[in-house]
């Protein structure tokens, strides 16, 4: 790939049966480029992780995906409450989802950890009271 | 065993995918909280669950499974099919309970291998 790619996807926060239709046109697109299976399943795992976090965490946002010749960066954008203790909140099993989200199956505390184990990098800016940006990246 | 082992032996009705009954399943696992597959699953190919949502397919779909088993009659919506039959994996509906369908998938031959709970 000589010139790199650029997919740019909202997140609907307001509606929790779309929450993962960004990962999946990532996945495809990713698919269509030709991209090893295990660069895909990666890139894909951690993006989901993410958007849902965004659904049931922060109202939703935006995801950008940049694919250059040797990685793939994962840039989740929202405007939600913020996450004040990072540190805490990247714990295996701390989480602050209700009663609600875990009946939808999630909500065990597993999701930022994940996208870390599933990524080359992983870095997490958040202000409370103003949002969060997650910057991932896969080498490949 | 193929799809349609599993079929047979949890007595499930075909959903979507009756094209991709012939394939080759090696390891499955079951789960209710799809944070967990996604945390622990490695490399199963059937997923059993009592969860009905899209993001039982969305799971499933990021982790490359290709068939998933509604355990306890469940039916997915017509919109969760057609995102099934877009990845092209096979929906089962089975009337089977969650602990029974997992017993008898293993006891027939067919692992775990990696770790999920639930
Ligand atoms: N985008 C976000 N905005 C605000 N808070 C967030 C965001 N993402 C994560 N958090 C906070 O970090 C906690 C841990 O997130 P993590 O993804 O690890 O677990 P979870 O979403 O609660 O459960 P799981 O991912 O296992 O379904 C969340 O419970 C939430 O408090
Ligand atoms: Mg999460």
């Amino acid at each position: 790939m000589a010139e790199s790619l650029y997919f740019e996807y909202p997140v609907d926060g307001e509606n929790f049966a779309s929450a993962g239709q960004a990962s999946t046109r990532v996945k495809r697109n990713l698919r269509e480029l030709g991209l090893d299976s295990e660069t895909i399943r990666r890139v894909s795992i951690a993006m989901y992780e993410g958007e849902i976090n965004m659904v049931i965490h922060a109202r939703g946002g935006v995801a950008k995906i940049e694919v250059t010749d040797s990685q793939i960066i994962i840039i989740l954008e929202d405007k939600g409450p913020g996450i004040a203790n990072i540190e805490q909140a990247m714990q295996e099993g701390f989480s602050t989802a209700p009663d609600d989200v875990r009946s939808l199956g999630f909500g065990a505390g597993m999701g930022l950890p994940n996208m870390k184990r599933y990524t080359d990098y992983m870095n997490i800016d958040s202000v409370v009271g103003e949002g969060t940006t997650i910057t991932m990246k896969v080498n490949y | 065993m193929t799809i349609k082992d599993i079929k047979n032996l949890l007595d499930a009705e075909v959903v979507c995918g009756e094209e991709s009954l012939d394939k080759e399943i090696h390891s499955a696992c079951g789960s209710d909280m799809m944070s967990d597959v996604l945390a622990y699953v490695k490399n199963q190919a059937v997923l059993l669950t009592g969860l009905l949502n899209a993001q039982v397919i969305r799971t499933a779909e990021m982790m490359d499974m290709i068939c998933v088993v509604f355990v306890r009659n469940k039916k997915p919506t017509p919109e969760m099919a057609e995102l099934a039959a877009e990845s092209g994996i096979v929906i089962l509906s089975s009337p089977k309970r969650m602990y029974e369908a997992c017993g008898i998938l293993y006891s027939n031959g067919l692992r775990g291998e990696g770790e999920i709970n639930g």
